[in-house]
């Protein structure tokens, strides 16, 4: 049962440590790191669901007759984009924070916001 | 990096090959893997090996903010135009074949276009995305 | 032309963003994001009678039939959502340009109009279509411009509270895009109504509960529903005036549609409420969040912070209607969307015209600013009757069909509940009241005058609006008595 399922075993794995990374971690661009760990468990997820056993790559060939689902590897396409569009911003805005706070460590911040206000 | 010999040579000697390749990638996306986000992104890689090399000022004047910028909203535009041309000719947005008189060229040409759009786009962002980040001056406050 | 309404309504943003991005001329991006937020508020405002006189409208993308396509199905709730959006997002730009203009500078506003417009676009797409992954795209790109925008704020906490909403935002967008892969791998298509066809067959198989946990999670962070709700309080707080306004009035209530199309369109009302105990989790987060909430804004000295909890109340109460889940809680639920939109909206404008000119919103700067911004601090004070519920406001409306709800559904404690809640609501706005009109002036402060008209008339167009349709309720009563009757009844 591991080995059929091992794709899905690596999502599981995938998506938790990105998760705990988020969670645990208190450096800001660790915290973008694990949001993107956690987002490639998702790709592995959808790609692993279009896979048809016995198909060949999704494009159009002489002498194949079962290919794999195509839809899946559309909307990963479209995840990825969206991924890197907000990683991009993520680390925008740890541009200015650091530029703002001097550091990128979470709780240091929030000492500088509570002394504050 | 620009005292470097051999980086010089050979990115210089690399760099059209790379661009060759993104317009591969970019025409060929119903043939084989490939399409416009890919292209775009291979496109701008060669420009950030310039900036790597030889400096995010020289690369600056190879394409200027204003030219990116222009880059980013017609990519947009165009593929939302081309929406628009379909309405405006007969059929429901994005309904490519009433593009042309025969069905299936409509639908060639129809995502030719919008993959151009798509690639110029993102081209334009990603090398917008690390000329900002590169060129970015620490300023504390 | 009328035909193709549907793409036109999110078109028309998502063309006039990147023209706002191309045009740097003084302020002329101001006046495209102008001309396009009321075109399309003109085109929603056609739809919603279109589909009162003929029904359900369905538009195929790219003239690919469903389930293949994308299919752009407007019913009641698409079309009442899409109104308010646009409504509040089009009333917004006469404010905007006085706003944006004081803090930005002529030069920059034209990066604030291309993300308006985006996030503008993306609701307006959540709300038209009947594709779920095109759903999450336009989610996306929704929820990036808004932490853009939520960015641009002046103080410094604003680029804190920009990349927290980030990191929650995508983690929420994450989980639904499980939802979506875990549906789709188990019926095999991403048409919504198709989907609530198949899952009808299936049954409530393990990948179908699954896939609904991580549907309802992930929408549930964007709803701000109650201990999902961290990003909130900051993200309104320190964002520019105009944006907690728009983002207050909007981004949520999109949410709450999301939550209603998939737990009664996709997934049918049986297996939401009877195999999974959903009445029950969701009754118990939204009565915490009622009283929570509302206990936490009382302590608040920062009135934008005290208004965003109180909005994480307000939350509370409509994602209560949908727990109730009868005719009456639903219609409870979407008139108080409509409703809460005009209240909080108008509120935060009122806040922005004293932002612009006393430069904070801390209660203590605020002593007898009731006679010193006269106009202004009658427009928040009546804003705060609409949160409280009193007779003759709109927010009375919808918390009476909401103790109706529940004593129909034979749930009388919550009803009950309900009405103390409220009550906190009056201890926060008794503070405003009693620091706008009951202290006197300090010597030293500055003399300032009333907020320019060009902020004032927004202002009061909404807050009119709260009123207005307390007392006539036939728009927004009718329009959710018939959401209410198509999520609930036979469900499409």
């Amino acid at each position: 049962m591991f080995l059929e399922y091992f794709n899905y075993w690596i999502v599981v794995f995938l998506m938790m440590a990105g998760f705990y990374i988020v969670i645990a971690h208190d450096n800001l661009i660790k915290k973008i790191v694990g949001l993107n760990i956690f987002q490639a468990s998702v790709f592995v997820l959808y790609i692993s669901f279009g896979k048809i056993t016995g198909g060949t790559a999704p494009i159009i060939a002489e002498g194949f007759s079962v290919y794999s689902n195509p839809l899946p590897h559309v909307l990963i396409l479209t995840a990825i984009v969206v991924g890197v569009a907000t990683t991009a911003l993520g680390l925008a805005l740890v541009v200015r924070i650091n530029e703002a706070y001097g550091t990128i460590e979470d709780d240091e911040i929030h000492k500088a916001d509570e002394e504050e206000d | 990096m620009r005292s470097y010999l051999v980086l010089r040579v050979v990115s210089k000697l690399l760099m059209p090959f790379i661009l060759l390749f993104a317009l591969y990638v970019q025409f060929h996306g119903d043939f084989g893997p490939g399409g416009g986000f890919q292209a775009g992104v291979i496109f701008a890689s060669a420009f950030i090996l310039y900036a790597l090399i030889f400096g995010v000022k020289d690369a600056g004047a190879v394409l200027p903010r204003g030219i990116l910028r222009f880059g980013i909203a017609m990519g947009v535009l165009l593929y939302a135009g081309v929406g628009v041309f379909n309405l405006l000719v007969g059929g429901n947005f994005l309904d490519y074949n009433v593009m042309a008189k025969d069905p299936t060229l409509g639908q060639h040409l129809g995502i030719w276009l919008v993959e151009l759009g798509v690639g110029l786009t993102v081209a334009s962002v990603m090398v917008t995305i690390f000329f900002t980040f590169a060129g970015h001056r620490y300023r504390p406050q | 032309m009328v035909a193709h309404f549907p793409a036109l309504l999110v078109i028309i943003p998502l063309i006039g963003a990147p023209i706002c991005m191309l045009v740097r001329v003084r302020d002329w991006s101001w006046a495209v994001a102008t001309i396009c937020t009321w075109a399309s508020f003109a085109i929603s405002w056609l739809l919603l009678q279109q589909v009162i006189s003929d029904g359900s409208i369905s538009y195929q993308m790219g003239g690919w039939a469903p389930p293949i396509g994308i299919e752009y199905r407007i019913d009641m709730a698409n079309a009442f959502v899409m109104l308010i959006v646009t409504g509040i997002g089009s009333v917004i730009m006469p404010y905007a340009r006085e706003s944006v203009r004081a803090e930005y500078g002529v030069r920059r506003v034209y990066f604030f109009y291309t993300s308006y417009l985006l996030c503008f676009c993306g609701l307006l797409g959540v709300a038209a279509t009947g594709d779920a992954f095109n759903l999450f795209v336009f989610l996306e790109i929704n929820s990036l411009a808004t932490y853009v925008l939520v960015g641009m704020g002046k103080d410094r906490r604003a680029l804190t509270a920009a990349y927290q909403y980030l990191v929650l935002g995508t983690i929420g967008a994450t989980f639904i895009v499980i939802g979506i892969g875990l549906l789709y791998a188990e019926t095999g298509t991403l048409n919504m109504y198709d989907l609530a066809d198949r899952i009808e067959k299936v049954g409530a198989s393990r990948t179908i509960g699954a896939a609904f946990a991580f549907l309802v999670v992930g929408i549930s962070l964007k709803l701000a529903l109650f201990p999902l709700h961290l990003w909130l309080p900051n993200a309104y707080t320190y964002a520019p005036s105009m944006v907690s306004a728009f983002l207050a009035a909007t981004a949520t209530k999109v949410a709450v549609y999301v939550l209603l199309r998939f737990l009664f369109s996709v997934f049918n009302i049986e297996l939401t409420f009877d195999v999974l105990p959903l009445d029950y989790i969701f009754a118990a987060l939204a009565v915490i969040a009622m009283f929570a909430a509302s206990t936490v804004a009382i302590f608040q000295e920062n009135l934008k912070r005290m208004l965003a909890y109180s909005s994480v109340a307000q939350i509370g109460y409509i994602v209560l209607g949908i727990s109730l889940h009868n005719a009456a809680g639903v219609t409870a639920s979407v008139l108080h969307l409509f409703n809460h939109a005009i209240i909080k909206g108008g509120m935060f404008l009122a806040l922005g015209c004293i932002v612009y000119r006393l430069g904070t919103v801390n209660i203590h700067h605020l002593q007898g600013i009731g006679r010193r911004m006269p106009l202004t601090t009658a427009a928040l004070v009546t804003g705060g009757l609409g949160l409280i519920g009193v007779p003759l406001t709109a927010g009375f409306v919808s918390k009476w069909y909401l103790v109706i709800a529940a004593i129909e559904k034979g749930w009388w404690p919550l009803g009950l509940l309900v009405l103390l809640s409220s009550l906190l609501a009056v201890v926060y706005v008794w503070r405003i009241v009693e620091v706008a009109y009951m202290k006197p002036v300090p010597e030293n402060a500055e003399q300032v005058e009333e907020a320019p008209s060009s902020l004032l008339f927004p202002t009061f167009i909404l807050i009119g609006a709260s009123i207005y349709f307390g007392i006539d309720t036939d728009l927004p009563l009718d329009a959710a008595i018939e959401t209410a009757k198509q999520l609930t009844g036979n469900g499409e």
